[in-house]
């Protein structure tokens, strides 16, 4: 069991309204996101479901129970943070069985779940260690296995990855995903990398200055953004956005393609988009152009493979008409 | 910058420095180890070389060195006790925020400004006395009969005052270490369900040993040298005489700087045994 119901919840730090009134349902075994920039409260909420900060308005219900005043540790969710807050001077073995020790498990049944998570995390070779004798990786999985073990109703996870380089980030993401599907445990996930969310959401809950902008699976999000926030926000590389005539064409405020679907030309297209590339950013699988154009801005474009076109070179771009996003002046979709 | 040229440069430089330092260590204690092996009294004009180790034997001896060494030894032990356990509930009460954080941290430090022998005469006529002292009224106030706190209990009365005056001390040293503990940490044991006790025996105090061990080291390394407050409250009377003011006394009363300085390297052995075996603990811990 895990679901977690937010009722009208919001929080204030004295006269700053970090995140105001919001309601958002979790059900029981879902991998949620919160993804959004920096500052816009998603640690908060965080540790608003945690119990760590008190709400100052609304109602907060683990399992359909009031849990808006119980403390931290009876709301039976485990927290991975973002700096780990491994215990230093306890080895990895007491690290994962702090948890148990202080809920006053038998010391037997304790060993037999700290071996236990241990190997389900590759750690066993690692537990007489202190955590400062650990990788980056290492530790993360030390603050993951202290959350398995106490079998929670849900884990939160506040940026668990951003410490990571990119290979083993890669990697650790994999090794969440798996988890939650041995585990089938509620999780919510908080990153600011729209990958992240992408690759491992059931739900994505887009969040901006504490206002959830869009709630939804992430095919859901890319294909049908309720905004231009939320549009430019999912997806890499970013939407195009273009404003002026060839919007109001489409009866819009600002149109928005994708750089994937727009096709790229050498050869002059008849009603395609001029332009002349800027900058060529090859990844070998792809060829991300940038292109300066003369009503429209600067647009990306996503090719696939190797395309022939250099810095200075005149091309032109076929928009996916069916792909084309429309928004009003409030940045709304236009349906 | 750490060129060969840059870093002779800098020798040469802070020579002056390191032989001022090395001089006024070195010759202060060169002479102490020459007196303690001559039969020296001033007053009556006894200068006899060479008198071998009979200094040594004659200062401990005495039934008065091994009280002086068990005061002393009492006295720091104790100073040291109460100065920890204080010191530790004091800094985490000045980590909780509370209004007027600033003023109340300043006034917690204020006694560390206060010289001993002004903290000490203070003590002595303001609290201590028996007629006039504050605890001799409180006392009566409770209807009970005061206390002469420096005649009935004169080793614990030194203790309690050299003890306010290092509180500050060891809270400051162990309010920076706790301010430096991550706050993350205290979170996740909450979320752990540790309880604020469960919080403080395996997360606060683990995290406090390295600087408990420092505040140890340093204050163990000033107590062994206490000597003002003795000497403006019992004048080393009623079991108060420690190391220290025994070799005061046997140079300044006694005349005797022969017997003195014998003691006074013995002082220096016990000191470096002290720092020695200290050391190794603060560095096992350091190490952690
Ligand atoms: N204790 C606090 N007191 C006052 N303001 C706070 C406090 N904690 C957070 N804030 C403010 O609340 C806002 C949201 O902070 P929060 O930590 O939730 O952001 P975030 O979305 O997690 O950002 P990031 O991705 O950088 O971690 C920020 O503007 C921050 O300045
Ligand atoms: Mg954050």
């Amino acid at each position: 069991m895990g679901s977690i119901t937010l009722r009208k919840v919001s929080k204030s730090f004295g006269a700053t309204q970090v995140i105001p009134p919001l309601d958002l349902e979790i059900n029981d075994g879902e991998f949620v996101v919160f993804v959004g920039p920096s500052g816009c409260g998603k640690s908060t909420l965080l540790r608003l479901i945690a119990g760590l900060e008190d709400v100052s308005s609304g109602m907060i219900e683990i399992d359909g129970a009031d849990a808006t005043l119980t403390p931290p540790a009876k709301r039976g969710l485990a927290m991975v943070f973002q700096s780990y807050a491994l215990y230093p001077h306890m080895s990895v073995r007491r690290n994962i069985a702090f948890p148990l020790k202080m809920a006053g498990v038998d010391a037997k049944v304790a060993e037999e779940k700290v071996t236990a998570a241990a190997s389900v995390l590759n750690l066993t070779d690692y537990l007489e260690r202190k955590p400062g004798q650990l990788s980056g990786g290492q530790r993360q999985r030390v603050a993951i296995g202290r959350a398995i073990v106490r079998e929670p109703k849900a884990f939160l996870f506040d940026e668990p990855l951003s410490n990571l380089d990119a290979a083993l980030r890669v990697n650790m993401r994999l090794e969440i995903s798996e988890l939650h599907q041995d585990l089938a445990t509620t999780m919510i996930y908080v990153t600011h990398d729209q990958v992240e969310a992408m690759t491992m959401a059931d739900k994505i809950v887009v969040l901006r200055a504490g206002y959830i902008e869009q709630v939804g699976s992430p095919l859901e999000l890319y294909n049908n953004p309720a905004n231009r926030f939320v549009a430019g926000f999912i997806g890499s590389p970013k939407m195009n956005f273009i404003e002026g005539e060839s919007a109001a064409r489409h009866k819009a405020h600002a149109i928005g393609i994708r750089p994937e679907h727009c096709a790229l030309s050498a050869e002059k297209v008849a009603g395609a988009w001029e332009g002349t590339v800027e900058v060529a950013e090859h990844l070998g699988s792809d060829t991300f152009f940038h292109i300066e154009t003369a009503d429209k801005g600067v647009l990306t474009v996503r090719a696939i493979g190797e395309f022939g076109l250099r810095h200075g070179d005149k091309c032109w771009i076929t928009p996916d008409e069916s792909r084309i996003h429309r928004f009003d002046e409030d940045g709304k979709t236009i349906g | 910058m750490a060129t060969q040229h840059s870093r002779s440069a800098a020798r040469f430089m802070i020579s002056p420095a390191v032989i001022l330092l090395l001089g006024w260590m070195l010759v202060p204690l060169i002479m102490t180890l020459y007196f303690s092996f001559l039969d020296y009294r001033p007053l009556r004009g006894i200068f006899d070389c060479c008198v071998g180790l009979e200094n040594y034997s004659r200062f401990m001896g005495s039934s008065s060195f091994w009280d002086s060494v068990t005061t002393t030894l009492s006295m720091v032990g104790g100073i040291l006790a109460i100065t920890l356990v204080l010191g530790v509930l004091l800094s985490l009460l000045l980590d909780q925020p509370i209004w007027g954080q600033g003023i109340v941290r300043i006034l917690v430090i204020a006694p560390f400004f206060v010289m001993p022998t002004v903290s000490a005469l203070v003590w002595k006529n303001m609290f201590m006395n028996p007629v006039n002292g504050l605890l001799a009224y409180l006392w009566k106030f409770m209807g009970l009969q005061p206390i002469d706190w420096l005649s009935e209990m004169p080793l614990f009365s030194i203790i309690v005052i050299v003890s306010w005056q290092w509180l500050p001390f060891a809270t400051l040293i162990l309010l920076t270490a706790i301010q430096s503990l991550d706050s993350e940490q205290i979170e996740a044991a909450e979320m752990d369900g540790a309880g604020s006790l469960s919080r403080f025996v395996y997360i606060i105090m683990p995290h406090l040993a390295r600087a408990i061990t420092v505040v140890i080291l340093i204050q163990t390394i000033f107590l062994l040298s206490i000597f003002a407050e003795i000497f403006v409250t019992t004048g080393g009377a009623f079991g108060t005489r420690t190391l220290t003011y025994l070799i005061y006394q046997r140079i300044i009363e006694s005349q005797n700087i022969g017997l003195g300085s014998a003691g006074g390297i013995f002082a220096v052995i016990l000191a470096n045994i002290l720092a020695i075996f200290l050391m190794r603990i603060v560095g096992k811990n350091l190490d952690a």
